[in-house]
């Protein structure tokens, strides 16, 4: 039994991919040396003609990745900071997303884009800590933040396969776990949801990390409450039709997500499931507050972060 | 000449030779196509035929057409909002066109695009682009995949003096310089962005940021569309080789407002003398004195005739239905939810 870290299932997609289909390449900062760990050894293995280091030109590569992409490449983006993702907003969201539909579908951009650690690392501060995957489920674009080494790689093939830009987060408090891989890794779909902990009473929706901290708490609260841990896997498109199952069964929803609260992917997740699907109680969200920044000292940093207690508390609340 | 804003670039004494394989008549025609199809689409911006509005092109044609007659009919081009003459000038069928613009089913991008999105990949336009200098790094990007592909296949890539001053083009002139593109960075230096001129927005020069990343420039007078054949001939040639990205500066003027709306509420930015006098040197007349009266008249008649019959397939065209608004929003097919949950 092999043991599969997080980061290494990313790097082992994205060289399976480079090996199957010569159309896909890598761009981005540092990515021959690898400092990210996403691409290291693949510069050697594929060559720098196939995994680019570009300059600092966050808005010129990923347009170019665009460009690429309109006359037949499958791009592989790297951003090292999360934050990055707002400096090429209108890149993504604006020219990347529109282009298929603008042009009456002439073409497709299936570009990936992957923050090998986003969301909080812990002591990097106001600009270095985003997880900005609700704002990329706003404007439609598929967006992927999966919560196990196997689930990584499999949704990163998906990804690089797909013919829609796509966004792959990868939480940097996700990046260190190890899973005993027992089967050969396989592609995930997009859109397809998991429930990894069946229960009876309650379902909690978690978002990446925070997947192991909900297993965590159903565990520790089992004598007290049956806990169904949902985790989406891919935030859009949504698996609506699995969650609906869920709460078909429990009755009452949780979600804990890192995003704001304001129009946050919890904010969705609880009007979708009050509109259409079946509630017993009252549904909670656990999040980030409304306008987060992270501060710098880790207990600040911290006391953002949505975690264990609060998840706690709200499962208790809703099952009041 | 970029301080020059504003001003009429004076004319040279002598016609600048039509390159090789060229016909005199042909750009005329090509430019004729355009200033009768763009007042063809202000009537039917007036009528309400085409909604929401146009940024009319009307004094730039020698531009589109010097560029795009340099180009091979492989060979790509990337637009902007200003955009229409570059998408006649590359060869999309003007019925097709003006059916875009008006919203019908039968335009080149099905109704989904108008007139700031027009795109004809098999003629080789990527698109027009919204954003001021949004479809530089796209351009580029094309440029890089084509040439890894093994192709010599060159893009021009068209932006205005507006996007001097926008940090994606200068990021990409920096990549496209460094890695060898074949790409023309093609400045309409109008004079103009929107209603800021050029004098109280762009420190330095178009050539000097070229220069800047070591990349050749050339500013050519924008309304003798010989000139601007020539410089990008030469362009096309360097990009061909693989000896990499060139800026081309073309000075020239819209005798027209930014845009549709600028029109009914009448700014008085720019004077009646200084349009007047770039009035003088219009690029139709510069190109059509260099024919025979009869060819002139001649052409002109028969693009009266294509446009007319543009007109017709638009109006006669249907709509696009109501029930696929998004059609093609997904490559791969998926479909989002409906604004409201169903039942």
């Amino acid at each position: 039994m092999a043991k599969l870290s997080y980061a290494k299932a990313l790097n082992r997609a994205l060289a399976d991919e480079l090996e199957r289909d010569q159309s896909v390449c890598v761009l981005g900062e540092d990515v021959v040396a690898g400092i990210a760990q996403f691409t290291l050894g693949l510069a050697k293995r594929f060559g720098t003609d196939r995994v680019i280091d570009t300059p600092i030109s966050e808005q010129a590569f990923t347009s170019m990745a665009t460009g690429a992409a309109l006359r037949g490449m499958r791009p592989v983006i790297e951003f090292q900071i999360p934050s990055l993702l707002f400096l090429v907003f209108e890149q993504i969201a604006n020219q990347a997303h529109k282009f298929s539909l603008m042009t009456g579908g002439q073409v497709s951009v299936p570009v990936t884009y992957v923050v090998p650690s986003s969301g909080s690392r812990e002591g990097w501060a106001g600009q270095h800590s985003d997880h900005p995957y609700s704002l990329f489920a706003h404007v439609g674009v598929k967006t992927i933040v999966p919560a196990t080494p196997s689930d990584a790689y499999g949704l990163l093939v998906s990804a690089i396969r797909d013919d829609d830009p796509v966004v792959l987060f990868a939480p940097a408090l996700a990046m260190g776990l190890r899973e005993d891989v027992t089967s050969e890794l396989v592609p995930v779909p997009i859109g397809s949801a998991r429930v990894r902990r069946p229960g009876s009473d309650v379902t909690v929706v978690a978002v990446g990390h925070l997947v192991s901290v909900a297993l965590d708490v159903a565990e520790e609260l089992a004598s007290e409450v049956s806990i169904e841990v949902f985790d989406p896997r891919t935030v859009y498109p949504f698996d609506w039709e699995l969650l609906a199952g869920s709460l078909e069964r429990t009755g009452r929803l949780v979600v804990i997500d890192d995003s704001n609260r304001s129009c946050g992917l919890g904010a969705e997740v609880l009007a979708t499931a009050a509109e259409e699907m079946h509630l017993v109680a009252p549904p909670r969200r656990v999040g980030r507050p409304d306008g987060a920044v992270l501060p710098f000292a880790l207990a600040l940093d911290r006391a953002i972060q949505p975690g264990h207690d609060q998840l706690v508390a709200a499962i208790r609340a809703v099952m009041k | 000449m970029a301080e020059l804003a504003g001003q009429a670039v004076t004319a040279g004494t002598a016609s600048p030779p039509c390159p090789a394989g060229h016909d005199p008549a042909g750009l005329y025609r090509s430019m004729r196509l355009i200033r009768e199809f763009e007042e063809c689409a202000l009537g039917l911006v007036k009528s309400g035929e085409i909604v929401g509005g146009i940024h009319p092109y009307i004094g730039e044609e020698a531009v589109a057409v010097g560029v795009c007659a340099a180009l091979l009919p492989g060979d790509l081009i990337t637009s902007t909002h200003r955009g229409h003459g570059h998408v006649l000038a590359k060869g999309s069928d003007p019925a097709a066109m003006l059916a875009e613009l008006c919203g019908r089913a039968t335009g080149l991008n099905q109704g989904r695009g108008g007139s700031m999105h027009a795109a004809d990949v098999s003629a080789g336009i990527l698109g027009a682009n919204a954003i001021v200098g949004g479809a530089a790094p796209i351009a580029a990007g094309a440029a890089w995949a084509a040439r890894r592909a093994g192709s010599d296949q060159v893009i021009a890539t068209f932006f205005g003096d507006g996007a001097l001053n926008q940090g994606v083009l200068l990021e990409t002139m920096n990549l496209a310089a460094l890695w060898s593109l074949p790409v023309l960075f093609v400045c309409e230096n109008n004079g103009y962005a929107t209603t800021m001129a050029t004098s109280g927005a762009v420190a330095g020069s178009a050539s000097g940021r070229a220069a800047a990343f070591g990349m050749p420039s050339v500013t050519v007078d924008g309304m003798d569309v010989l000139a601007v054949l020539g410089a990008t001939t030469a362009a096309v040639a360097r990009a061909r080789a693989g000896q990499g990205p060139t800026l081309i500066e073309a000075m020239t003027y819209r005798y027209g407002p930014h845009h549709t709306i600028e029109q009914r509420i009448r700014l008085s930015y720019r004077s009646e003398e200084e349009i007047a006098r770039w009035r003088e040197r219009d690029p139709l007349d510069i190109q059509g004195a260099r024919l025979p009266a009869a060819t002139r008249t001649l052409i002109d008649a028969e693009i009266a005739e294509v446009i007319a019959a543009a007109r017709e397939f638009a109006r006669s065209s249907p709509e696009p239905s109501p029930e696929g608004a998004l059609e093609f929003l997904y490559a791969s097919g998926l479909k989002g939810r409906g604004g409201v949950a169903d039942g």
